[in-house]
């Protein structure tokens, strides 16, 4: 935590960075997104457990975009966040630096090509439980898993809390919000809440990296993560691709290749 | 308030739960589902949560659903038939087992549903609703309602309200002339009431300011910039807030079915940039920060000089539910503090 504070010190102090966005102190023992502009404040800083938001979402709002350069303190999801946004030409790579607490040390990383080399050394596939947890879900036959789900939704408030907290859904203007023509229904009624959490789900499939912040953030505790993590293992499965692995990509469910093995896209 | 003070013990609650049902009456109720507490319609006494702070969910579902279809509507011929909702047909709902903030933050739904025309599917609902609160034993840091003018043990807005008193007894404090019906229908099941002082049983919930306090500052700070920014920068721009609200009441109309369907009344926030988005591209509130103020506004602001109330009942919800721990209890204290 000293180092972090020091770093992010030094950073300020010297203007390589006018923002770090890191942990402060939140309520209830959780820590929440502080925006540290001045070298004074860094004490504010913290570092531990209970810091799990995926910061790199505040990299696509406007009024912490207009800060300007930042500092992010990453976690191990965060810096795939990162190599994402940059392979879907979503930030520039002067436009940030990721500063990821191991241990007692801070690793600076200034480039994308450090984010990768540092991503490329961690474990970037699904935990053993979240694998298992998948085999269940695989076990279970059609008819139970649509009554999972359906029971899963009908709770769905449409509040949008996992879109605002992804960052990867960073459209100004999303599908749902579309009505000439609607293809998504409005009202939280069971089609729309199908329509709209699958439609979730295929959007990032083959671009989320597994941070886990639209779980947390849903208020009534639907566990979207299992739909991500499905279609992630199944992106790897089909197509060999990680998202979140290299600066520059394609993504896999939106690339078209001329020598597709399959015969109806050509 | 003075209310008709009786007792009743928990098989006798358990009873009287079964004879709404038998009435014909839906009880909505908190529940445990996985780890959290919520607000569902219920069959036994056995089903509901008595220890829990708070529910995830206000109870505002049983009379401002998140979906309600308003009227149908059929085209043919080159005319439309349009068919209103058989009031007279609405289901008598007993909500069980809320807050006395939320059933405050009724009266202040009923203020908004009925401030220039009043609004006849949520003032048929209204009428058809008993609400039988349990007072409050425990709080958390979220919980600020004796700042808001209520308090763990407030009468206002129930028409009974059970203290749990120990020992599976409950005081039954019967408000309303509603409640009164409620509890009549039971007759033999409440006895007299053996103590009336409830307060050793009821949480501490310490006054942080007073309404005055926030809402005197709010006309001076709209044209703080600086200030909204720097409260909202977090703020990831969700409707969380406002879905776990039990005074938040805004919503948006849509038709479904062609030639005929339905008009649809469902929730909305100001939180969504898409709130305010005018048809010619124009957003008068294209900003995270201005959505914000807007949240806080409404109800500290236009809410007591429109419809004389508070928008806020200080049950800490939308801080619990936030996904970025946007405290409101943190921004209102700055609002109270923020100096010209």
């Amino acid at each position: 935590m000293k180092a972090l504070q020091e770093k992010a010190r030094e950073l300020l102090a010297a203007k390589t960075v006018q923002v770090v966005i890191g942990y402060g102190r939140g309520s209830g023992g959780t820590a929440r997104a502080v925006f540290i502009r001045e070298a004074a404040q860094a004490g504010l800083l913290v570092f531990d457990g209970s810091c799990l938001q995926n910061l790199a979402v505040y990299l696509m709002k406007p009024e912490v975009r207009k800060l300007g350069k930042a500092a992010l303190v990453a976690r191990p999801a965060t810096l795939r966040t990162i190599l994402q946004l940059a392979a879907e030409n979503q930030i520039t790579e002067n436009s940030l630096l990721a500063l990821v607490p191991s241990g007692e040390e801070i690793v600076l990383l200034a480039t994308f090509a450090a984010i990768e080399a540092h991503v490329a050394a961690q474990d970037n596939d699904l935990s053993a439980a979240e694998k298992e947890e998948l085999q269940k879900f695989a076990a279970m036959g059609l008819e139970e898993r649509r009554q999972f789900w359906q029971e899963q939704f009908s709770r769905c408030l449409k509040c949008y809390a996992c879109r605002a907290a992804c960052p990867l859904c960073y459209c100004t203007r999303c599908t749902v919000e579309c009505n000439q023509p609607q293809w998504i229904p409005v009202p939280a009624h069971d089609l729309g809440n199908l329509e709209w959490n699958v439609m979730r789900a295929m959007h990032l499939a083959g671009r989320c990296v597994n941070c886990g912040d639209c779980s947390r953030a849903c208020p009534v505790g639907i566990p979207l993560y299992l739909l991500n993590q499905k279609l992630i293992s199944d992106v790897f499965t089909n197509f060999n691709s990680r998202s979140g692995i290299f600066a520059k990509s394609d993504n896999a469910l939106s690339t078209f290749k001329p020598n597709d093995s399959e015969d109806f896209i050509r | 308030m003075e209310t008709d003070k009786r007792s009743i013990e928990r098989e006798a609650l358990a009873k009287l739960v079964s004879q709404w049902l038998s009435q014909g009456k839906r009880v909505l109720a908190p529940k445990h589902s996985g780890d959290k507490v919520d607000f569902a319609w219920v069959t036994t006494l056995d089903e509901v949560s008595f220890g829990h702070v708070q529910t995830v969910q206000s109870p505002k579902a049983a009379l401002f659903p998140r979906v309600d279809e308003l009227f149908s509507f059929r085209s043919a011929d080159g005319r439309v038939e349009i068919s209103e909702r058989d009031l007279g047909a609405l289901p008598e709902t007993v909500v069980f087992g809320l807050r006395p903030c939320d059933a405050a933050a009724f009266a202040v739904l009923k203020a908004i549903f009925n401030w220039d025309s009043p609004d006849s599917l949520f003032s048929a609902r209204m009428a058809r609703t008993t609400l039988v609160s349990v007072a409050c034993s425990r709080d958390d840091e979220y919980c600020f309602c004796t700042s808001m003018g209520g308090g763990p043990g407030a009468v206002t807005g129930s028409d009974i309200l059970l203290t749990d008193m120990g020992q599976g007894s409950f005081l039954a404090e019967i408000v309303s002339a509603k409640g009164r019906e409620a509890a009549m229908a039971a007759g033999p099941l409440f006895g007299p009431a053996t103590s009336a002082e409830k307060e050793s049983r009821l949480a501490r919930v310490d006054a942080v300011f007073a309404p005055d306090a926030v809402t005197a500052p709010m006309a001076r700070l709209f044209d703080d910039t600086a200030f909204w920014e720097e409260q909202s920068r977090r703020c990831l721009g969700c409707g969380a807030c406002a879905y776990v609200c039990p005074t938040c009441a805004c919503f948006d109309i849509q038709d479904e079915g062609g030639v005929s369907g339905k008009r649809l009344r469902c929730w909305d926030s100001c939180g969504f940039g898409l709130f305010t988005l005018h048809t010619s591209g124009h957003n008068p509130r294209p900003l995270q920060s201005q959505r914000w103020r807007q949240r806080l506004m409404h109800k500290f602001a236009y809410m007591p000089e429109r419809q004389g109330v508070l928008g806020c009942v200080g049950c800490g919800r939308c801080s619990r539910a936030c996904p970025v721990d946007m405290n409101i209890l943190e921004h209102l204290r700055a609002v109270a503090e923020a100096r010209p």
